[in-house]
């Protein structure tokens, strides 16, 4: 197997890329909440390592030998190169194998893919990030990026929902995120014993909002396409514009290089145009049923 | 072996004449060569594409009557050996494999190792390409090897490929490359293109390669008349398409009537089956699957053409997106005819007419455009 590697020039290595993955190891398994765990993954091999690099927003697909891909946004700092992150809910058929998996055990990965979040568009403005549930660990790298700068950037606030209190992901990051000058707001749609934060949709904390300037804001939305219509509409009651919003979309995405037609949402491959899109790009897309 | 548009034909067109048993040789010189060859033979009642050693597996004699919904062989009234038009092949099933695999994963005591599948395709002489097709060929490379990320699999095929083309002398019904700007006369994209006479053929080389294989071929110069007998030949194909699709502004009729009744009535007659999208020759959706040994230590990865009108197709968070026969047969041809357009800058149809002939109830896509710009206008 290695003497053919060994013999391939380096046009093939580039193209045969496409669909062989690297191979890395689970360095660490952190359990966030209910079946949400967070994979600490390192490449093994060392150049592998150094030429990786990815961007806020940008996903791997992740490889069981057996089972199948899954595209799944990397979590983690883009300038962390110790491992890769990747806070992953099981769900599917490679998430569910995932969990029977320990440190130490390889997997395939192939990536980064997919537009990312537009940092550029933040430096000088207020930023808002609003997302639910599973929707956070995609924006966490910008939290990062946007705290490792903080400087450079107006307000920041973070709205996050989640079904219940002990949903909410990252939650022992957040007195260090606001430490350093984000603000959290949170909301839970059902509350339990000893909550006293919101209660309601994340828009309701969008309306609400103070010390933002909507005219220079930009506003990342990360969840499900029926939040971000929401989370939108509000953003244009508080006289934000498609042009200040980006959001995250999904789709079925499979070969994650716009080759195998799954993805489609009307014009877009949502795998290599997205996932992110700037609003007014893709929300006539969002509202045409079975599109 | 040209694998843009850009093969452009390097010296002025100059046709020669080769005899009916000149052309035979044809094969010989082919295999002399190193290609093997695929070309149109006959196969449970249809013209497909197979492996072909000699002119003798060609279709003399045949011709394919076409209509929606309907294809059938007839002998003709003469030997002519590409008096027919399309079948339910195309050269995709060649160059984008309905099955190939991608990569391997071995278990070792280190953990998984991943290599690419091995993949040495053979040099294939496609013989009888008609115009739509190179087209289609021209399309899928757009797609394959003309953006950011080139597929090895598709582009190793395509590199070793020789197109002998053919000019359509006739057309089916179901015909409408004219409207589709792809035909009926081959004019890039092959290594030699043929036309069809009684007495034997009008060869025209494009490529140095293809001018090697004339000169190991016995030919004569073309006669005036010989040309003027292959000009009225294919002017009889232009003559005889019958069938149009309107393109103007295709894009926006279609992405501006998303929600056009149309799409409802055509899903009650649409049966969901795929065929249209297999006959396809540009269709180029896939899926992967694990193909793994009993213990699990050893992996492919093959890829399977896929369909956008299979329900799990569009499988996501334990839903489907399109769950309605409607929002697949609004996928497939939106795709086809408008978003191809932003997505690759040309559209995705070449007017060959096979989804038409192939759809077992009958339902042309002309007619599906046709009868939205009647609303819309």
């Amino acid at each position: 197997m290695t003497s053919k590697a060994s013999n391939m020039t380096t046009e093939s290595r580039r193209q045969s890329s496409l669909w062989v993955p690297q191979t890395v190891v689970i360095r660490k398994i952190t359990p966030e909440v209910e079946n949400v765990s967070t994979y600490h993954l390192a490449f093994t091999d060392k150049d592998a390592a150094a030429r990786y690099r990815f961007k806020p927003g940008q996903f791997n697909m992740l490889y069981l030998p057996g089972v199948g891909e899954s595209a799944i946004s990397i979590s983690g700092d883009t300038q962390s190169h110790a491992t890769l992150d990747h806070t992953i809910r099981s769900a599917g058929n490679v998430t569910r194998g995932l969990t029977q998996l320990k440190p130490g055990d390889t997997l395939g990965l192939r990536g980064p893919f997919g537009s990312s979040w537009p940092m550029e568009q933040c430096v000088g403005r207020d930023v808002l990030l609003v997302t639910g549930g599973i929707g956070l660990p995609p924006l966490r790298p910008v939290i990062y990026q946007l705290l490792n700068g903080r400087e450079d950037y107006g307000n920041l606030h973070l709205l996050y929902g989640a079904r219940s209190p002990g949903g909410l992901l990252h939650r022992n990051e957040f007195d260090d995120w606001q430490s350093r000058g984000l603000t959290i707001q949170k909301t839970v749609d059902r509350s339990s014993l000893g909550w006293r934060g919101n209660v309601g949709v994340v828009t309701l904390l969008l309306e609400r909002l103070h010390s933002f300037d909507p005219s220079n804001t930009v506003l990342f939305c990360c969840g499900p396409e029926v939040m971000m219509r929401f989370v939108a509409r509000t953003a244009f009651d508080r006289g934000m514009t498609a042009e200040q919003i980006w959001v995250s979309t999904e789709r079925n995405m499979q070969c994650a290089v716009g080759l195998c037609g799954h993805c489609q949402l009307g014009p877009q491959f949502i795998c290599k145009d997205g996932p992110v899109f700037r609003y007014d790009q893709i929300a006539p897309l969002l509202t045409v049923e079975g599109l | 072996m040209n694998l843009t548009e850009d093969g452009l034909p390097e010296t002025p067109k100059q046709e020669v004449f080769v005899s009916r048993d000149g052309f035979a040789s044809l094969f010989a010189v082919l295999k002399s060569r190193g290609f093997q060859i695929v070309g149109p033979t006959i196969d449970q009642d249809a013209i497909v594409y197979d492996q072909i050693e000699t002119v003798d597996d060609l279709p003399k004699g045949w011709t394919d009557v076409q209509q929606p919904g309907l294809y059938r062989l007839n002998q003709r009234n003469d030997d002519k050996l590409f008096g027919y038009n399309v079948g339910p092949h195309s050269w995709k099933k060649y160059l984008f494999p309905p099955s190939v695999a991608l990569s391997q994963s071995r278990k070792t005591e280190d953990g998984w190792e991943f290599q690419e599948a091995p993949d040495d395709p053979p040099k294939l002489a496609f013989l009888g390409v008609r115009a739509c097709e190179l087209a289609a060929i021209r399309i899928q490379d757009r797609v394959f090897v003309g953006g950011d990320y080139v597929d090895s699999t598709y582009q190793k095929r395509r590199q070793r490929v020789l197109i002998i083309a053919v000019n359509c002398t006739q057309a089916a019904e179901t015909c409408f490359c004219t409207s589709m700007d792809t035909g009926p006369r081959c004019t890039v994209g092959f290594d030699l293109a043929l036309t069809e006479l009684d007495e034997g053929f009008l060869i025209e080389a494009s490529t140095s390669e293809g001018k090697a294989i004339v000169e190991q071929l016995v030919t004569h110069e073309a006669t005036r008349q010989q040309q003027q007998s292959a000009e009225l030949a294919r002017q009889h194909a232009v003559d005889q398409i019958k069938k149009r699709m309107d393109t103007t502004e295709i894009r926006d009729l279609l992405m501006s009537n998303l929600e056009h009744a149309r799409w409802d009535e055509v899903a009650s007659r649409c049966l969901s089956c795929t065929n249209c999208t297999m006959v396809c020759p540009t269709c180029f959706c896939s899926s992967v699957d694990e193909v793994s040994d009993l213990a699990g230590e050893n992996v492919e990865r093959r890829r399977q053409w896929d369909s956008c009108f299979n329900l799990e197709f569009s499988y996501m968070n334990g839903g489907i997106v399109r769950d309605s026969t409607r929002s697949r047969y609004r996928q497939w041809m939106t795709h086809k005819l408008a978003t191809w357009i932003d997505q690759f800058g040309t559209s995705g149809c070449v007017g060959c007419g096979r989804c038409i002939s192939w759809c077992p109830v009958g339902i042309d896509l002309t007619e599906e455009v046709a009868a939205i710009r009647k609303d819309v206008s």
